[in-house]
């Protein structure tokens, strides 16, 4: 059975360029960057390259740019490091209550710690709104983490104001675009933020590789202890091959995002029009306009999620379910409820995201069972 | 992560939707955990002769009703009254750890039904 994938939020598929730009890295140019010898010097020019056009593509300087495993251990080490650089500044730190675990979990660590954490609310949209970040922000807040496109519902919030109102009070702000990378424009200057996380694998790079932005002179430090790798802030040697993809999946989005762009924009209209018109009692989240393109989120009232999900994939169609004992706590999503919807309806909830080699033909496919798949489920329901 | 026999009783389950003029229900759960059971019943001379369910909730709970429903048809009341959630797990060819607490709610429905039942008809063993 031929596999349609529309999971991209997930992960995405390496792309073959990015394979074919990876792959002297492993056995032929294997050389650790960090010794004297020339085949070394392969590996780290190579390193350089790549955190120049990352560096360019983020409007950003190389020296600002270091590479981590990824998008997790990117958003700790810029909360954790700079909550703890500034301790002597204040304890007191701001996030958003629709975050990813990765920041929302370091949050809830460093309160632990005796920090005092502001947990934004964001509206029926998903959006924080600049005047709660206002209203929020106190002579002792050293720190703002909101993140650029949220990965459940795709909303995208407006983060030069909300970096701008952090910075009127000292404090810094970091961004998590881990979800906004590689689909939509991103500027460290024009939105002004100090730190920035992202990572390889959601934008057709390799699993395990990241980098943080930090704007020089940023308090900030290693998290680890080792080697002084990545100008002391980040030990260990350096992943050569899954940098290499990371930089040429960059290079690849720059050349085709406003292509991507529009088509993924294009499958997602066109998908949404359809549940809309085949399947009654559906409730699409997130915010309408602004959101990542290509990204369905809907939730199909009286059935729960993850019935849905294995439907469709019993017709070969991966998505993925915000149902709760999907994820393996019993609440529903954190940021369904936190946009106010009920928990019942929150269970219902699954998203679609599209990616490049999505097809009009996947979105009729998908449109050809999802219907049959919810009127079956309904008439187990005893919600119905 | 599910056994063939929970995908099956998840994709084709038995004995789903309910019964006119039921002689006994059952409902456990609640929309907020993500899971709620109903389970009808019908019975005769103190035997499970028809038995019917319906459930929101994800494939280990639907999957657990219907197994739940296979196993008590044609049982006494006694019999089903001995039947418990690991019983169901088990005859499904277990349950991932996680999916425990949405299986736990099958046995517990039919007993509820089964309660319901003896409540109404107080004279039978
Ligand atoms: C918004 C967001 N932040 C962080 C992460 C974690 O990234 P990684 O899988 O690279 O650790 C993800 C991916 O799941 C994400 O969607
Ligand atoms: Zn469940």
């Amino acid at each position: 059975m031929k596999c349609i994938y529309l999971d991209h939020s997930a992960t995405t598929p390496v792309d073959p360029e990015v394979v074919t730009a990876m792959n002297p890295f492993f056995s032929m140019h294997y050389g650790n960057p960090s010794s004297m010898y020339s085949i070394a010097e392969i590996s780290r020019d190579a390193i350089e390259q790549s955190r120049s056009t990352i560096a360019s593509f983020i409007n950003a300087s190389p020296k600002e740019i270091y590479f981590t495993s990824g998008g997790t251990e990117s958003d700790n080490q810029a909360i954790f490091t700079t909550a703890q650089k500034q301790k002597h500044k204040g304890m007191h730190i701001i996030t958003s209550s629709i975050e990813h675990h990765a920041v929302l979990y370091a949050f809830q660590q460093l309160e632990k710690e005796g920090f005092d954490v502001t947990y934004l609310p964001v509206d029926s949209y998903g959006i924080v709104s600049p005047s709660s970040l206002q209203k929020a922000m106190r002579s002792d807040t050293t720190l703002v983490s909101i993140m650029h496109a949220n990965n459940e519902v795709g909303t995208m919030q407006d983060i030069l104001s909300l970096a701008t109102i952090a910075h009127e009070k000292g404090a810094l702000f970091h961004t998590d675009a881990v979800q906004a990378i590689g689909k939509v424009p991103v500027d460290v200057q024009l939105m002004n933020v100090d730190l920035l996380s992202s990572s390889a694998h959601k934008l057709y790079g390799p699993k395990g590789v990241g980098f943080l932005y930090a704007k020089k002179g940023t308090p900030f430090s290693s998290y680890l202890y080792g080697g002084g790798q990545e100008n002391k802030k980040r030990p260990g040697t350096e992943n050569v091959p899954g940098i290499v993809g990371f930089a040429k999946a960059i290079e690849l989005a720059q050349n085709r995002s406003l292509d991507d762009h529009q088509h993924l924009q294009n499958l997602a209209t066109f998908l949404t029009d359809g549940i809309q018109n085949l399947v009654s009692d559906v409730l699409f989240t997130g915010h309408p306009t602004q959101r990542t393109p290509g990204h369905v989120s809907v939730c199909f009232k009286y059935v729960e999620g993850e019935s849905i999900l294995l439907m469709l994939d019993s017709h070969g169609i991966c998505v993925s379910s915000g149902s709760a004992c999907t994820s393996g706590s019993l609440d529903a999503s954190h940021v369904l409820l936190a946009m106010g919807i009920d928990s019942a309806t929150a269970q219902g909830s699954i998203r679609l995201t599209m990616g490049r080699q999505n097809t009009m033909e996947d979105m009729k496919a998908v449109l050809n069972v999802l219907p049959e798949i919810i009127e079956k489920l309904r008439k187990m329901s005893p919600l119905c | 992560m599910y056994t063939k026999k929970v995908k099956d009783h998840f994709m084709n389950p038995r004995n789903v939707g309910s019964i006119e003029n039921a002689d006994a229900q059952g409902e456990i759960g609640n929309p907020q955990c993500g899971d709620i059971m109903h389970i009808d019943i019908k019975v005769e001379n103190g035997v499970i002769v028809d038995i019917k369910f319906q459930t929101f909730g994800c494939a280990a709970a639907i999957a657990s009703s219907s197994m739940v429903t296979e196993i008590a048809k044609g049982k006494t009341l006694i019999e089903a009254e001995k039947l418990t959630n690991q019983m169901v797990a088990d005859a499904l060819g277990g349950l991932p750890p996680a999916k425990m607490h949405c299986s736990n709610l099958a046995a517990d429905a039919l007993h509820r039904a089964i309660q319901d039942y003896r409540r109404k008809h107080p004279e039978v063993e």
